[in-house]
């Protein structure tokens, strides 16, 4: 089965859109390359290529994780298989 | 993959090896690029450099314009060197300067004889140098003479997943073969820069990282708008679905694959403590980055691109590639190496390494990258402070 959405470690709680882009509802299959696992989750928006999507439910101050760090708070609260962009997530730095 | 130990370079006085084989003519200062550009325009085989600065600057400003001017011309890419300046004095330094690698060079001052009389002088002299480096011919050189410097540009999520790491894995299988290896970027690092200065390979180096780096983010801090102004992220950045400078910083990273670095330049410095991997303070700005690493003495670039940058360096060959597949699609001309199936994983990330590698030595043989091409050459001087 083609990859839909790559995460690149097992903590992330976002994973990005490999494909040109996945539409609302859509089964998506995702890789974690991290160990070469996958795993499928149900997108809600849609998504495209090289934006991100939650793996899981967020709130408000929760903090996104990718590459298994810290990449930003999230502003406004992001259901799973919603899409994580800068209107819900902002960086801890400047 | 068996890495090939040798390529075909251009052999140098000072021992080192060039992938390319430039006559340049080099303006000291602004006001002095008409002339420059003239004497190239007369002389097939040369090429002008013209910037924006060197006039009025002091202090650390100026002994870095000293120091990217000197260490353009002493780049074992160049073959020989015409300067061209508006007084005697500051030309006769960069002349100097140069002249230590051991190349030829000439230096032109304008006042007292006019743009005219010194076109015709410099022109003279770019001949010779013209004709004479024509005849130099490639000859095999061990790897170990590629200085391999790297920068990212309009980077996307993609960069990070694919483009990135490939370079990273071309810098794990290359540092075992005594190659140079330089990364920069100060403020594309914000975010990582615990995890970046964990790979210094001495407490020294990790605590001159975090020197350099908190030094750029103090200023930025001074200066930054509430979103700095869109410029980290780009809007570009942004497109491609990136959302903070920590997100793009982690990204940025995986160009160095596995691999502690061993000193940290300030830009445009000649790196000394032999092969391996180095810091350089840099903007993140691609002309500005490169241009410095070209100066450093560094002899063929990579850059990886997500959502399509298009730089070229008048002397150091910039080797594009991109996991982006639009951007392989819609930009083709300007990528040297696709590596866009390790999205769809019909590629995996040491098959992408060893294309890179394969591009990487045919550019170094001599094949032009796309850039070269396309006739990109930005040089693009990194201004400290404002003049006096």
């Amino acid at each position: 089965m083609a990859t839909d959405i790559i995460i690149h470690d097992k903590k992330d709680n976002v994973g990005v859109v490999v494909i040109e882009k996945i539409t609302p509802k859509q089964d998506c299959s995702c890789w974690i390359m991290e160990d070469d696992s996958s795993t499928t989750i149900k997108s809600e928006d849609e998504i495209p290529l090289g934006h991100k999507i939650a793996m899981v439910d967020l709130n408000e101050g929760d903090t996104i994780l990718k590459y298994g760090h810290d990449i930003g708070k999230v502003v406004k609260s992001i259901k799973k298989g919603e899409h994580v962009h800068v209107h819900n997530v902002k960086t801890k730095k400047w | 993959m068996e890495i090939p130990k040798s390529f075909l370079g251009y052999k140098r006085e000072n021992g080192r090896a060039g992938t390319r084989n430039h006559v340049i003519i080099l303006p000291v200062d602004d006001i002095s690029n008409a002339c420059a550009e003239a004497v190239a325009n007369n002389i097939k085989g040369t090429i002008a450099l013209p910037h924006s600065y060197g006039r009025l600057q002091f202090g650390a400003d100026l002994e870095l314009h000293f120091r990217t001017m000197i260490g353009t011309g002493s780049n074992p890419n160049v073959a020989a060197v015409i300067v061209i300046g508006i007084e005697p004095k500051w030309t006769k330094k960069i002349v100097d300067g140069i002249a230590k690698t051991g190349k030829p060079v000439e230096g032109f001052h304008i006042e007292r004889t006019g743009d005219i009389g010194t076109i015709m002088k410099a022109s003279k002299k770019a001949q010779e140098f013209s004709q004479w480096a024509s005849e130099i011919q490639r000859e095999e050189c061990p790897i170990s003479d590629l200085w391999i410097s790297v920068k990212c540009g309009e980077s996307d999520t993609t960069s990070g997943l694919a483009s990135n790491p490939t370079v990273g894995n071309l810098m794990e299988k290359l540092e075992p073969l005594g190659v140079h290896l330089c990364f920069g970027e100060t403020s594309e690092l914000t975010g990582a820069e615990e995890v970046c200065a964990t790979r210094g390979i001495t407490q020294e180096v990790s605590a001159k990282f975090m020197k350099t780096w908190s030094n750029y983010n103090d200023f930025i801090l001074k200066e930054a708008t509430d979103d700095l102004s869109e410029s980290q992220p780009t809007a570009g950045n942004i497109a491609g679905g990136l959302t903070t400078i920590e997100e793009k910083a982690f990204g940025n990273f995986q160009k160095i694959g596995n691999l502690k670095f061993i000193d940290v330049l300030e830009p445009a410095e000649e790196p000394t403590k032999g092969p391996g991997l180095y810091f350089m303070d840099t903007s993140s700005a691609a002309a500005e980055c490169v241009t410095l690493q070209a100066a450093g003495g560094f002899n063929i670039h990579l850059f990886p691109t997500g959502q399509g940058n298009i730089i070229g360096n008048p002397i150091e060959p910039v080797v594009k590639l991109t996991a982006n597949p639009l951007t392989a699609k819609s930009m083709s001309e300007h990528v040297d190496c696709d590596v866009s199936k390790l999205l769809s994983r019909e590629m995996n990330m040491s098959d992408a390494g060893d294309e890179l590698i394969k591009t990487t030595l045919r550019v170094a043989n001599g094949r032009l990258t796309c850039a070269e091409a396309l006739g990109h050459r930005e040089f693009v001087m990194t201004k400290l402070y404002r003049s006096a």
